[in-house]
């Protein structure tokens, strides 16, 4: 089945849209050419399809100018940023235009005293903490990809990390953001200042997968970097002594600023790339940082390590400096490079159960994966019980991508019957929209798309994302290749 | 709870007006339409998820108190109900290491303005499933939905807190401090909380030169302002008394209303439009302008 059966089709005539586009802005920036058009044909996700204009915004005005021709014209546009999206949010609809802000990457302004900044979207998340280190300030959120993916892209998918855990998601972290609204117009939503009048549009805005507008800057807010850090590695026997010790540290009062695990094929497999000396005759371990002043991270690094004890904790191993600090998180970090010694393909999953059921969901997990004759590894977010089982596979063998995908439907299912969701951090996207109503009924769904409906009337902003038909149009949309929904 | 939220979207019904009321601590409801009272009572505290269920009705000094014998707290301003809080979106005065408010909500069942219930959010301390109606929830002063039930996000209670006074500059103590909970400032004189180990506290104390204090200054109450943190310099010209300023936040607690402030047309517009997909008839706390109450 290919996208354009999940697409509605937009008969338009994209020579006289490129034309018009260079009119109103610089004839480089737009590009219709085969190559351009094939490269932003996808995100990081396996889905795929063809761009129809690909324009390469430097300016409010610039994004402006191009969503107000997409309107006139009625064609669907979407902003990217880095494309590092694992849920097909950035996936062009057939013959839309693409808006790439990665020239849009000028940090306005840093305010140290107040500890905010205004940035353009395709600022890169890693490149905005250490341009502002001298300052002693850093953004929270680290997703993985933090050394490729941008700031608007963080804000469309309302991206996590290991340190939100103590700090919290993207939303926590912006303070506002200009924004050109699907019509044209261009407003800011929140801002500097704690209570703007009205509805929290900032709010709703961040995770809402460019389907609401397209942010044109972004006001962050900076988080004082810690006096004090303790890194521990501590690995287990077993998974679930592990994952229970996760629930019996927040229940004592302690919020780490990370709390990570990996299980043994993905101990295995990072130490074989990286000689950290990682505890790879062990079932799990698991990756906790506390940060603050020092008594304060001593003190809990003690208790941890009580509670870790009474859960029959192995090794428990505390960075020494920063460079042994350094060589941990690159174990956790480098996890899905490391895949590629066991086998070619994976396809990684995000979901989150409550913390106390991490040890029997994870089980399931296993269960399931064996039953589909695949291998998985587990290196994820444990503090805040958000699961990312990598399913490792060789895409040649015949057949394999049906045991994926069936084996990623019942992970995401036994998630979401524990009490849990369908994506802790990587947004609905293609990837689980038709899953949304696993979670939500046909009622909840609607008020979802009212939402929609009021910022994009015309449902030109990245369309057919999220919400599950008949939410979005009425009609019957099917999955698109290489889902495995 | 008392009530549960299907019983509470039979009482709200799909025609006429009607307005939602908590304990009216935080705004007085709309004369001449139907009140109803939103479902009070604790569902469950799960203390090793940091999360509580409860009705909007239930006060926020019951859950602060049920939380406390877990050694957990909620970061909403006591007084009136969970619900009143919410719909207001007025954090407390320790937002400047706890967040925004907003941030604790999770998941709630509203009554949308065909009187069906609707669930917004999920149960887990991260979700990023779907459209975030919660936060469109938070600050709509019930024009939108009103809420039933509510999934809130707690937070430890530090192992030890201590206000002080200073006559430092608060900005050398907001940048100088590490993640000081409260900065409040007159004008003149600096309030500080700080939470954490006791020893840290008290090294941090030295380190700065603060004086410990019994409690929190009062503040006053004839209006609250927001500005951006940056702006809040400008306050030294104000008559002393007449403001307490939370430092590196912006909210100022002032003896005077707030100045009124122009609309944005296309925000008004937005406004309007969600207004009018969410509560087309405009039933829902009739009279209430989310853009220009103060």
């Amino acid at each position: 089945m290919s996208l354009d059966e999940i697409y509605t089709g937009h008969d338009v005539d994209l020579v006289r849209v490129a034309t018009r586009l260079r009119a109103v802005i610089r004839p480089d920036q737009v590009r219709d050419g085969a190559t351009e058009t094939h490269l932003y044909r996808r995100d990081a996700s396996t889905m795929s399809n063809t761009a129809g204009i690909v324009c390469f915004a430097e300016s409010t005005a610039d994004v402006q100018a191009i969503v107000q021709i997409a309107a006139e014209f009625g064609v669907p546009f979407l902003a990217r940023g880095s494309g590092t999206g694992l849920a097909g949010g950035a996936v062009p609809p057939p013959g839309a235009i693409v808006i790439s802000t990665t020239k849009m990457n000028k940090i306005i302004s840093v305010d140290p005293v107040s500890r905010m900044a205004w940035v353009e979207p395709g600022v890169l998340n890693l490149d905005l903490s250490k341009q502002i280190a001298h300052l002693g300030v850093h953004f929270a959120p680290d997703p993985s990809s933090q050394q490729t993916c941008s700031i608007g892209g963080n804000v469309a998918n309302n991206s996590g990390g290991p340190h939100c855990l103590a700090d919290g998601v993207t939303n926590a972290h912006i303070h506002g953001m200009e924004v050109v609204l699907p019509d044209g117009s261009v407003t800011i939503f929140g801002g500097e200042e704690p209570e703007p009048d009205g509805f929290d549009l900032r709010g709703v805005f961040v995770g809402s997968e460019g389907m609401f507008g397209v942010a044109t800057k972004v006001c962050v807010r900076l988080m004082q970097n810690p006096p004090d850090v303790a890194t521990m590695l501590m690995d287990f026997a077993s998974v679930s002594d592990g994952a229970d010790l996760v629930s019996d540290i927040i229940a004592a009062g302690i919020v780490p600023a990370a709390v990570e695990m990996m299980d043994q094929l993905c101990l295995v497999a990072v130490e074989a790339f990286i000689h950290a000396g990682l505890p790879v005759e062990q079932a799990a371990a698991l990756l906790i940082e506390v940060v603050g002043p020092a008594r304060g991270v001593a003190a809990d690094v003690a208790r941890i390590s009580e509670l870790a004890t009474a859960r029959n904790v192995g090794g428990v191993r505390i960075a020494a400096d920063d460079a042994e600090r350094a060589l941990l998180w690159k174990g956790r970090k480098s996890a899905f490079g490391a895949i590629a010694n066991i086998k070619p393909d994976y396809y990684l999953h995000d979901t989150v159960v409550p913390r106390n059921k991490l040890s029997g969901v994870l089980d399931q997990i296993y269960a399931i994966v064996k039953e589909h004759d695949l291998q998985v590894l587990n290196v994820f977010h444990a503090g805040d019980g958000n699961l990312h089982p990598l399913l490792v596979f060789d895409g040649k063998e015949p057949g394999v991508y049906e045991r994926v995908h069936a084996a990623g439907r019942a992970i995401v299912k036994a998630s979401v019957d524990a009490g849990g969701v369908l994506s802790g951090e990587h947004g609905i996207g293609l990837e689980k929209r038709d899953l949304m109503p696993l979670m939500f009924s046909e009622t909840d769904l609607a008020a979802q798309a009212d939402l929609r409906r009021a910022f994009d009337p015309q449902m030109l902003s990245n369309p057919d994302k999220v919400l599950p038909s008949p939410a979005t149009c009425g009609e019957i949309h099917r999955a698109p290749e290489g889902a495995w929904i | 709870m008392d009530l549960t939220v299907d019983d509470f979207a039979a009482n709200i019904g799909s025609t006429e007006p009607v307005a939602v009321v908590g304990l009216a601590t935080r705004a007085t409801p709309p004369g001449d339409v139907r009140l109803v009272t939103a479902p009070v009572g604790i569902d469950w505290i799960q203390p090793a998820e940091m999360t509580i269920q409860c009705g909007a009705g239930t006060p926020v000094d019951d859950v602060a108190q049920a939380l406390a014998e877990h050694g957990q707290q909620i970061p909403f301003p006591p007084g009136g109900t969970i619900g009143g809080a919410l719909a207001v979106g007025h954090s407390g005065i320790r937002r400047l290491a706890y967040g925004a408010m907003r941030d604790a909500l999770l998941q709630t069942h509203y009554v949308g303005s065909t009187g069906k219930v609707v669930k917004a959010g999920g149960p887990t301390v991260k979700n990023v499933s779907g459209f975030d109606l919660c936060r469109l929830m938070v600050g709509s002063r019930g024009t939108l939905g009103f809420l039933g039930d509510v999934i809130l996000r707690t937070r430890p209670i530090s192992a030890y807190e201590q206000w002080f006074t200073s006559d430092r500059d608060p900005w050398t103590l907001l940048t100088g401090l590490f993640r000081p909970t409260t900065v409040l400032w007159d004008g003149a004189a600096t309030w500080v909380l700080l939470e954490g180990h006791e020893g840290d506290v008290t090294e941090m104390a030295e380190v700065y030169g603060l004086n410990p204090i019994d409690r929190a200054p009062d503040l006053p109450s004839g209006g609250r302002w927001s500005m951006a943190p940056s702006e809040l310099p400008s306050l030294r010209v104000a008559q002393p008394g007449s403001f307490i300023a939370e430092i590196g936040v912006g909210v100022v607690h002032h003896t005077r209303p707030r100045p009124s402030r122009q609309v944005d047309p296309v925000q008004a517009q937005l406004h309007a439009r969600i207004k009018g997909e969410f509560d087309p008839t405009g039933r829902l706390n009739p009279g209430v302008d989310v853009l220009t109450v103060i």
